[in-house]
């Protein structure tokens, strides 16, 4: 079984990386992009029957900074 | 003064924090392998040190702050043992849930290296005394992850405990409301980006320094 973790920045953190993405994609002539925002996905092979409270525990205690961050924890078959 | 400086795999500061504690208060530091489930007995200070451990993997701190000794630190700090961590030891602790925060990007995106001016506001902790309270003094900072963030609650309930120690005289990367250097609740944890360990001696250019050190062994006296 696989799960993807999405971690992203809460809203209202400032994502300098997010703004100078957007930065660039604008010097290539890409208009329209009213904001970006950055963030990181992280595969986990697990075990069969790994409980969703063991992934929770995991996104809460190491994959995401609860003061700056939300995860979204996405099944994969 | 009884202390530790502890090595990480990344740690590029902790000969030069070691160095300067001994230096300023005649007492080597013992150094600590990051991979130590006990500290030594009786310290009084436990220096978490600047660089890059683990490569900044995940997050700058975030693997450091989980590893064998910080579970000690912890223990240590919760029974009033001083902690000091600087730059990467700042990240370490608020990742480690020592000190509230965290530590982002630089707003401007750049590494920032250079000397910069730093208000003391907190003059009373064991890491301050020997400052004066609104006095400017210069330290310099190197990272590329300082840009300190708290929810509005947070911020406002550390300045009116008396949390934030220093703040950045000058903007040097987007920290909310220019915040250097925060202590615990109790006044016995400090984390801060700027480096006071690399100017401690006259050929350092600087040596403001050097008042934290010496302050850090005068509490000691006074506590003994």
């Amino acid at each position: 079984m696989k799960a993807r973790i999405h971690v992203t920045l809460k809203d209202g953190v400032l994502d300098p990386q997010g703004r100078a993405i957007h930065h660039a994609l604008e010097g290539l002539g890409f208009g329209g992009v009213e904001d970006v925002r950055a963030g990181r996905l992280i595969e986990l092979t697990l075990a069969d029957g790994t409980n969703d409270e063991d992934i929770d525990a995991m996104c809460r205690k190491l994959l995401a900074n609860m003061v700056i961050e939300n995860y979204r924890v996405e099944k994969v078959a | 003064m009884k202390s530790a400086v502890i090595t990480f795999p990344g740690s590029n500061c902790d000969r030069d924090l070691a160095v300067a504690i001994e230096r300023v208060t005649g007492h080597a530091p013992i150094r600590l392998w990051h991979g130590e489930q006990s500290l030594p007995e009786g310290l009084d200070l436990i220096g978490v040190p600047g660089g890059f451990s683990y490569g900044d993997y995940l997050r700058s701190g975030a693997m450091a702050a989980r590893s064998p000794v910080i579970g000690a630190v912890v223990e240590a700090a919760e029974r009033g043992v001083a902690v000091l961590g600087i730059c990467n030891g700042f990240q370490i602790l608020t990742e480690a849930g020592l000190l509230p925060g965290a530590l982002m990007r630089n707003a401007g995106i750049r590494f920032v290296c250079r000397t910069v001016g730093l208000k003391v506001e907190n003059a009373s902790s064991r890491f301050t005394s020997l400052y004066e309270a609104g006095e400017t003094i210069r330290i310099p900072v190197a990272h590329h992850d300082g840009n300190y963030f708290a929810d509005d609650a947070t911020l406002d309930r550390i300045e009116g405990e008396g949390q934030v120690a220093f703040r950045y005289a000058e903007p040097v990367n987007g920290s909310a409301r220019d915040i250097a250097g925060v202590l615990n609740a109790k006044g016995n944890v400090l984390g801060m980006m700027p480096h006071p360990e690399r100017v401690v001696e006259s050929q350092h250019g600087h040596t403001d320094g050097a008042r934290m050190f010496e302050g850090l062994a005068r509490s000691v006296l006074e506590r003994a």
